[in-house]
């Protein structure tokens, strides 16, 4: 029997069956396993998650006070503060059912300095906390005593935290855990992903030549979910984002049911769904909104307000994603296309959490692109595709944070360090060079001008051993903990003026706004946030200053901020449909009607064919890739096609890029000079490419400059916050850009700037990606000189003059404001 | 990188790549490596060079690039040979802290002694090193006036026509199709001049800021913005706010 008697009563009581998996997982970790469980939502998954450590537990049964100390029993990890507190919640309650003896709390970067005091100096049985926390615990120097009593660690939602850099620093936060409590078991939660195997690995120690990793339980089945594409009388648009065409029918659809969730993509997206769903409100609807720049305050409103079924309706963004329980969804409607497989299933099941009973699903495509890539995503969720990412190779600025932090512990032997940082998985490619050149990095910046020795923050001791130089740069260190680097923010403030029209004081705090948003606005522009329309005023201190705006149409439409690229896996699945005219007939009329129009006019690329259609509009000359690869590789590839047909002498004047294509536009006659095989298109798309090409213009790139800093942050080599001088966001971008130019002017070989190219290579470059795309359609490649546009054309071709400005053109338009005024000026300040 | 590539690569000297300025009837060239060249008095002015930042904050254990006092004299001296002037002004925080002067490594030292041979050098005092400089060719002063011009660090709320200054780094933005560019700047309305900082880590401080206000007459003040290899001189008026 492998629960004890309380437990067995417990379930008893409740009328309940301790479901299989459950117990599975108990079995295996009491059989000394590390697991990973992978279940749907509303499957039991928590306390599943902890059944083996309050049975370990009650098995201990309680310390008696003055026995010598007792460091921590079980770790619970989780993505969220808000999940970490919601979960004690959901536990003590059995816990409090059954008397059992077990002491559980939480720690995140809200508790307060005592609690945390107290914490350290007598642990409790199960400590709730965040990867945050977890990493300032082990830089303590009383790590060794609170975690070498560790048995388990519990790590939830572990599907989202492993892909990122959060991900790298948990991954070498667990095995220094493992050295300091060799016993103990890791237990991961997590949704379906693409490769289980993946995380298994991510679980257990790694070593060179071993294959170890965790034992796996899958639980599969819960209800199909119904999903269907939203059917509308409406004209779908040929580009765009908004859905603004289906409001009516959204709105429907929410007085038909009880409590809805509305994902949407991105924060502009969300606050325009939400005003356009006021003004139609007609019956009044308790509908609401939550996004991640809302004011704290609000947003827990918010929440509190749906767990107590209050409202009809919630407008979201990713920051719903995750796990605290919801009243009672009983409808998800997904505004825009879900651009992944997995995403999709994992929002859908926010809605229900009772496994047994389907979950109901709309999407909502908000264009007519988007209507074939949520049919893609349909036809996946019914045969559980998943397109999960990778977990990757661990980043090099996570590893040098970590160091510095075990250096703060306590005084480390590299070569034993090196050995427990290549058993976490993330960091099993690391070699020992790339080691040795990340300390030296925390050590002295690790320049090849060796001007910083005598300032070094860690020295080597005559034992050999690395240790830090004095307790500030752990006080440093402690401040600069963490991976998520916030873009520069301002605090939105409503203001009124007063009687002489003068500003008032502060008002109501609305949330913030990324600073680089504000930049672009003047005073009087209009822009829709917390679902208001704001009159911007100006900026006083850290505030953005706004008044009401009384128009209706907000001047400014939009602010970016989580933009997800297109998955792999749904772009292959668009592609095939495109090609297969058999499967069009599933789709609305309109989108057939426009498929059947492109066949006649133009032609409809075979799955594995790159289409490339030229002609001409106006005075100049388009052409228009096809690759579905996602907006950033698009982007990329747009840079470096356009340098190419430069130095071709074609003149490319810009670009463009959606998620499934590609326009650049010049003077020259691009399909006159393809056809001549002047370039041959095939080594245009030549991988060479992503050499040459790429490196020149990573040299001007200012993603690359973004990419750069928050390296730089993570790293330690620009602090986030410094003791006692608080910097604000705007002087660690402007350093941090100047700074880049420095090092990639004078070593360009910097550990740094290796580490800043990976991550540009798989993050908002996309450069893997496009380079697969590049070896996929290698002879595969058909230019379709047209005279006119194609239908298939339109959407991209819409989203032109929308297009943003990088690198060589700033100085262009900078010459041309300059140009516009020069008479002016000229009037003004010569002699 | 611009300005740093630019330096290396020191193009000749073409007129129609700076702007010319007039500060209370002293002609002026503003020269897009950032320094300010007065042809009737052949003076060169720079401002904030900020040498030995990285190592100042290496000392404080953010051990930032230390290429950065390289980087700014190799680009000071580009604009010296470019114009060859009689004397060089240089308007303060021209060390990024008080130990700076004294801890710097004597490669560097070496440059300026080549930079300043056969001619006249003033470092006016700045807020970040108000001691002057060690071991360096040249005098220290807190301010100097010199022919209808005044030159210090801190621009005076009340001062007389004429103040040239550094202190406050100013920069502009400038709207375009939706799209904004910032760049550091030179600022005057004709009457006082404020330079950009020189330094290649210096950051800007927007001219609508405000510790700007009070400074110009908005009506015939000028961004002078620093390009890639070229000054774009813009209107106040016309600058984003």
């Amino acid at each position: 029997m492998l629960l004890p008697p309380p437990f067995l009563r417990w379930f008893a009581e409740k009328g309940w069956q301790p479901r299989v998996h459950q117990l599975e997982l108990l079995s295996h970790v009491q059989g000394g396993e590390s697991m990973l469980l992978i279940a749907p939502t509303g499957a039991g998954k928590t306390l599943a998650g902890f059944l083996p450590s309050l049975v370990s537990l009650t098995e201990r049964g309680k310390i008696p006070p003055g026995s010598v100390f007792t460091g921590i029993h079980t770790l619970y990890i989780s993505p969220l503060k808000a999940l970490a507190v919601d979960i004690e919640r959901n536990l003590m309650k059995p816990v409090g059912d059954m008397g059992l003896p077990v002491r559980i709390e939480n720690r995140t970067g809200d508790t307060p300095a005592a609690k945390r005091q107290r914490q350290k100096l007598n642990p409790p049985d199960i400590l709730l906390t965040t990867p945050e926390q977890v990493a300032l615990l082990l830089a303590n120097g009383e790590a060794e005593r609170f975690f070498k009593d560790l048995k388990y660690v519990v790590l939830d939602e572990l599907h989202s935290l492993v892909t990122s850099k959060r991900g790298h620093l948990l991954s070498l936060g667990l095995a220094r855990l493992r050295q300091l409590a060799p016993a103990m078991q890791a237990i991961g939660l997590s949704a379906t992903v693409a490769d289980p195997m993946d995380l298994q690995r991510w679980l257990a120690p790694q070593r060179p030549g071993e294959n170890h990793h965790a034992g796996l339980i899958t639980v599969t089945g819960g209800a199909r979910p119904e999903i269907s594409i939203m059917r509308t009388d409406e004209r779908v648009p040929w580009a765009g984002h908004s859905a603004a065409y289906a409001i009516g029918d959204i709105y429907k659809a929410i007085g038909e049911t009880k409590t809805t969730l509305l994902f949407v993509n991105t924060r502009s997206q969300a606050e325009r769904v939400f005003q356009e769903l006021w003004t139609i409100n007609d019956d009044n609807l308790p509908i609401a909104l939550h996004h991640g720049s809302l004011d704290v305050g609000q947003r827990r409103k918010v929440e509190a307000a749906m767990s107590e079924n209050k409202l009809r309706a919630v407008v979201a963004t990713s920051t719903l994603d995750l796990g605290i329980d919801w009243g009672d969804v009983d409808m998800v409607i997904h505004v825009g296309a879900p651009k992944g497989a997995s995403r999709l299933a994992q929002r859908i099941g926010r809605a229900n959490h009772r496994m047994d009973e389907p979950s109901r699903a709309i999407l909502v495509p908000a264009n007519r692109f988007e209507v074939m890539e949520c049919q893609a995503a349909l036809d996946a969720n019914y045969i559980g595709a998943q397109d999960t990412p990778p977990v990757g190779k661990g980043s090099l600025d996570v590893l040098a944070q970590h160091v510095l932090g075990m250096a703060c512990a306590a005084p480390f032997d590299p070569l034993m360090l090196y050995a427990e940082i290549t058993s976490a998985a993330p960091y099993a490619y690391l070699t020992w060079e790339t080691f040795e050149r990340i300390v030296d990095f925390v050590a002295t910046g690790g320049y090849a001008l060796r001007a910083y020795e005598r300032y070094a923050k860690i020295r080597k001791t005559p034992e050999g051993l690395w240790r830090v130089s004095n307790p500030m740069i752990a006080q440093q260190y402690r401040l600069n903990v963490g991976t998520i680097i916030e873009s520069p923010m301002l605090n939105v403030r409503m203001v009124k003026h007063n009687a002489r029209g003068a500003l008032g004081r502060g008002g109501m705090a609305l949330g913030k706004v990324e600073e680089y948003f504000i930049e672009m606005l003047s005073p009087g522009d209009t822009f829709l946030f917390s679902g208001k329309v704001l009159r911007f005023e100006g900026i006083r201190e850290s505030e953005c200053l706004v008044s009401q705006g009384f128009k209706l149409d907000p001047k400014v439409p939009s602010y970016n901020g989580g933009k997800f690229p297109l998955s792999t896996y749904l772009a292959q699945q668009v592609r095939k449909m495109l090609a297969d005219p058999s499967r069009h007939t599933t789709l609305p009329d309109q989108v057939r009607d426009w498929l059947s129009l492109q066949k006649d006019l133009s032609m409809l690329p075979k799955e594995d064919e790159l289409l490339i259609e030229t002609f001409p509009r106006g005075s100049r000359h388009y052409m228009v890739i096809y690759a579905f690869e996602g907006r950033l590789a698009h982007q990329t590839l747009g840079m470096l096609l356009t340098r190419r047909l430069d130095r071709a002498g074609l003149k490319p004047l810009g670009f463009v890029a959606t998620d499934y294509s590609l326009a650049v536009w010049g003077l020259e006659d691009l399909g006159a000079a393809f056809t001549s095989g002047r370039p041959q298109l095939a080594d245009l798309f030549d991988e060479d490419m992503l050499g040459d090409d790429l490196e020149a213009w990573l040299n001007e790139s200012f993603l690359l400059k973004r990419t750069f800093r928050n390296c730089a942050v993570i790293a330690g080599l620009i602090d986030q916050r410094h003791p006692g001088k608080e910097k604000s966001g705007r002087q660690v971008t402007v350093s941090a850009d100047l700074i880049y130019d420095v090092l990639r002017s004078h070593e360009p070989d910097h550990i740094l700037l290796e580490a800043t190219r990976n991550d540009a290579s798989t993050g908002l470059l996309e450069i893997e990606r496009l380079g697969d795309m590049l070896s996929r359609i290698k002879g595969h490649i058909t230019h379709r000189p047209l005279d006119r546009i194609s239908p298939l054309a339109v959407p991209v071709m819409l989203e032109i003059g929308k297009e943003s400005v990088n690198g060589d053109a700033q100085d262009f338009l900078l010459a041309e404001a300059a140009d516009d005024l020069f008479a002016d000026v000229l009037a003004t300040a010569s002699p | 990188m611009h300005r740093i590539a630019h330096a290396i690569s020191a193009l000749p000297d073409n007129p129609a790549l700076s702007a010319r300025i007039v500060v209370n009837g002293v002609i002026g060239v503003c020269d897009p490596l950032g320094g300010l060249y007065l042809p009737d008095l052949d003076i060169l002015v720079v401002s904030d060079l900020h040498l030995e930042k990285g190592s100042a904050f290496a000392r404080r254990g953010m051990m930032l690039p230390p290429y950065d006092t390289l980087a700014t004299l190799r680009i000071l001296d580009a604009v010296i040979s470019r114009h060859n002037p009689k004397t060089v002004i240089s308007l303060g925080d021209n060390f990024h802290d008080r130990v700076g002067s004294a801890l710097m490594p004597e490669l560097f030292r070496g440059m300026i002694e080549t930079m300043a041979r056969g001619r006249e050098w003033i470092w006016i005092n700045g807020n970040h090193d108000p001691d002057g400089t060690t071991a360096l060719p040249g005098a220290s002063m807190d301010e100097l006036t010199h022919s209808g011009l005044i030159f210090r660090h801190e621009p005076a709320l009340n001062a007389t026509a004429g103040e040239i200054a550094g202190h406050l780094h100013p920069s502009a933005t400038v709207r375009r199709r939706e799209k904004y560019m910032r760049r550091a700047c030179f600022a005057s309305d004709g009457r006082r001049l404020i330079m950009p900082a020189f330094g290649v880590t210096t950051g800007g401080l927007d001219l609508r800021h405000q510790a700007m206000r009070g400074l110009f007459d908005h009506q015939n003040l000028v961004a002078h913005m620093l390009g890639r290899d070229r000054i774009y001189s813009v209107r106040f008026a016309n600058l984003l706010g």
